[in-house]
């Protein structure tokens, strides 16, 4: 590198200039934007390095098991710099998302030490967490010894870090005090509505703002949609279809899936009136504006027909809508993103979480190895990058959403996307009870919601059957 | 050279004395039943326990607990009946479209068993994949076979995801992979029977239809019971079209046995339930291939007898 750019970056690294006037003044030396990326890249590496032993555990090798997705594609493009700055070599399977859970649980509970460290949901370490197979982080993440001072713990946007911490009691506040860190995050999705601006604007439709108007507007849209429907939700038989809108918009009417009395028994809390109500209105949606064959609606479908202009709008992941929005997508480029909160009374949208995270096995043969991996690839060094150059949205540090460049390329074509992580993100964790009994409930909650909008069952004695159903279930596990 | 030879040491042969060598021979086909039998007798032990993977410490043997609660258990029931009416609906339908096809390609030509052949293709398709790709068929926007349906006054016709339809819908691609296997298995029986009853029959002039419902059908018979049992022990542990194209809904509709132990093992993580029902579905399972297999013998001795 010559002197002109090492100085630049130099004084970059020290924060005496911004990253767009280091970009720029590279730029006046001849350095292409691109290459100016990667030198600063390089230089972040060399900062931290310089602060933190990170050849300690050269030679070694750990094995990761990732998800098929634009999070491990992000954490793979970026693993040579990984590589370069520790000396450890990192090897890894990636499996659909469809089989991806199954291979996780076959492998963890058969006790194998084949994998080191994995993408996790933050609701599966409710399983995984009181089972043994995953390791509490926070021996790591409290010990200065092991882990980077530039690691920035408390960067981490605060509903998306404590939602993956646990106590492992059953009803116990995510992120309490004693909660173990079960997992930490790579991104997140926030559950709101993607738009098509294309038909709205051509139909005079009005960005809806409760959920009396997402009816109403939904129920336009079908009107002027040759053969399309109007509001995307998922709809199979699984806990998947409970945890985005569904339960977001559930949230801002103050309703909880289970009620915790003074003994820290738990029972069903789904059953009361505003829930019955907020069920009849998101029944009545489905029914008179959802998809056709909703019941098998899954994020693919949901998110697809919104791509393809098959339905006018969604009320799912944020992120669902970035990548349709792009790509080989019919409506790339049409679609718009506004922050949602079903309750007209509610000051602000409280969207439900699905985060993807990464978790540490216990049967891995090199755990502090691990560890320099797990703090690497939730670093902000990596956060950064993936957020810049990949599709790493949405990270999951205060840094990176405060960043210029990654903000920038957002508004520049995601309409609206920004404002509205902006204005949901306080509001923003996971809504649900974390206990051990999540994917059964769930997933009975989702069978239900299906009879209702098949009218096999009305939807106030539904409410009811499965508020019984939950706590005998909850009754025979001892919770 | 003869002396040079006897001067040698003889080659030492491997003896196995007559008592071992039974033992030796059947080693194989023992190790083989061991491991099969170790998950089995793992999932025996499974299915007495009150065993859920995200509560380790509640894990304790209850023994037939898990069992006397499928009694009281209206989840458990739907299983059972679901799974009983789509073992029905769709080996019934299979055995009457495969011998349908097989007895309109029995003559042999080029054509027929050309026709044959082509009629294999479904049954080469993974299951799953048959799913997807009827799922596809029957999107209500896009599919071909909704379009179709619209054209005979089917409109919003939704196939899968309408709790009314859903049955249908999984048997029918049930049906359309596994037709040809039953198709293939009496087209052979029906080349393979004894042409001397059937001769004697044209030369008589005896009707068609007596001559299926007298000759061919009972002679045929060991070959149906031999389709049956394959395909009744296969639909009642379907997973994968059911699984593929609906995961066991709409509501309860679907919950089969195989994909409610799916759901209870790999989403729950209730490996006691799960264990338990899968041995529920492995008696079912015996106690019918016992019927079939003993039926079977039966049959074939009174035609031994007969001939």
């Amino acid at each position: 590198m010559y002197d002109k750019e090492k100085g630049l970056i130099d004084a970059y690294m020290r924060g005496q200039m911004s990253r767009r006037s280091l970009i720029r003044g590279l730029g006046s030396l001849g350095v292409t934007a691109a290459t100016a990326e990667t030198l600063l890249n390089l230089a972040g590496t060399r900062a931290l390095a310089a602060e933190f032993d990170w050849k300690k555990h050269s030679g070694t090798t750990v094995k990761l098991l990732l998800n098929k997705h634009p999070y491990a594609d992000a954490l793979i493009a970026d693993l040579d710099n990984f590589k370069e700055l520790t000396g450890m070599d990192v090897q890894y399977d990636v499996f659909p998302e469809d089989v991806y859970f199954d291979k996780v649980t076959a492998a963890l509970s058969s006790g194998s030490s084949e994998y080191d460290a994995f993408m996790t949901g933050a609701y599966m370490t409710w399983t995984y967490g009181p089972a043994g197979w995953i390791d509490d982080l926070n021996e790591y993440i409290q010990d200065p010894a092991k882990t980077n001072p530039m690691y920035a713990f408390d960067d981490f946007l605060p509903g998306v870090i404590k939602s993956c911490a646990w106590n492992g009691q059953p009803g116990g506040a995510l992120g309490s005090d004693d909660a173990k860190q079960w997992c930490i995050p790579l991104a997140y999705e926030q559950n709101n509505l993607t738009y098509n601006k294309r038909i709205f604007e051509a139909n005079g439709l009005n960005v809806p703002t409760n959920i009396d108007e997402l009816l109403d507007t939904a129920k336009a849209a079908k009107a002027v949609m040759d053969g399309g429907y109007g509001v995307g939700v998922r709809g199979s038989r699984s806990w998947a279809t409970i945890h985005p809108g569904f339960l977001s918009g559930y949230a801002n009417f103050d309703q909880k899936d289970l009620n915790i009395d003074a003994d820290g028994k738990l029972t069903a809390a789904m059953n009361t009136d505003v829930s019955k109500e907020y069920h009849k209105k998101w029944v009545q949606m489905i029914q008179e504006s959802g998809a056709p064959d909703w019941s098998t609606h899954t994020w693919y479908q949901v998110g697809t027909d919104v791509g393809a202009g098959k339905s006018a709008m969604m009320f799912d992941a944020d992120i669902l809508g970035y990548f349709m929005n792009g790509g080989d997508n019919k409506e790339a480029g049409n679609l718009a993103f506004a922050a949602f909160a079903a309750n007209p009374a509610a000051t602000a949208p409280t969207p439900n979480i699905w985060i993807w995270a990464m978790a540490m096995s216990s049967f891995s043969q090199n755990k502090d190895a691990t560890w320099y991996f797990l703090q690497w690839v939730t670093g902000p060094e990596h956060d950064l990058f993936g957020a810049q150059k990949m599709d790493l949205v949405n990270p999951a540090r205060a840094s990176v959403w405060a960043d210029g460049a990654f903000r920038d390329k957002l508004s520049g074509k995601y309409s609206g996307y920004v404002e509205m992580h902006d204005a949901s993100a306080p509001g923003a964790s996971i809504k649900f009870t974390a206990q051990p009994l999540f994917f059964d409930l769930t997933t009975e909650w989702a069978a239900t919601l299906q009879k209702m909008v098949a009218k096999e069952v009305p939807v106030d004695e539904g409410l009811d059957q499965l508020a019984e159903s939950v706590n005998s279930q909850l009754q025979d596990a001892g919770l | 050279m003869t002396t040079a030879m006897t001067g040698q040491p003889r080659p030492r042969r491997f003896r196995v004395s007559r008592r071992v060598l039974p033992y030796l021979l059947s080693l194989p086909a023992l190790l083989t039943c061991i491991g099969i039998l170790i998950p089995f007798a793992t999932a025996v032990i499974y299915s007495l326990q009150r065993y859920r993977l995200s509560q380790p410490w509640a894990r304790k043997f209850n023994w037939g607990e898990n069992y006397l609660n499928f009694l009281s258990d209206s989840a458990f029931w739907n299983t059972l009946k679901v799974s009983v009416v789509y073992a029905g609906l769709t080996v019934v339908l299979e055995l009457l479209l495969g011998l349908g096809i097989a007895l309109l390609l029995q003559k042999r030509s080029r054509l027929n068993n050309f026709v044959s052949i082509m009629l294999l293709m479904p049954l080469m398709t993974a299951p799953a994949l048959a799913s997807l790709m009827w799922k596809l068929m029957t999107n209500p926007g896009f599919g071909i076979l909704s379009y179709f349906a619209s054209l005979i006054g089917l409109e919003n016709f939704n196939w899968a995801s309408d709790p009314q339809t859903a049955m249908l819908t999984v048997v029918i691609v049930d049906v359309w992979v596994y037709t040809p296997f039953i198709m293939i298995l009496l087209l052979a029986g029906l080349r393979s029977l004894p042409q001397q009853p059937f001769e004697a029959a044209a030369l008589d002039g005896v009707p068609r239809l007596f001559v299926f419902w007298r000759i061919t059908l009972p002679m045929l018979t060991p070959f149906l019971l031999t389709a049956t049992l394959f395909r009744v022990i296969e639909s009642i542990q379907q997973f994968d079209i059911i699984y593929a194209m609906t995961q066991g809904g709409p509501g309860d509709r679907l919950t089969v046995f195989q994909v409610e132990a799916y759901l209870n093992f790999f989403q729950s993580t209730n490996v006691g339930r799960s264990a338990a029902l899968l041995m529920i579905l492995w008696a079912i399972t015996y106690a019918l291939s016992n019927v079939f297999i003993k039926n079977w013998l039966r049959l074939r001795e009174k035609q031994r007898g007969e001939a």
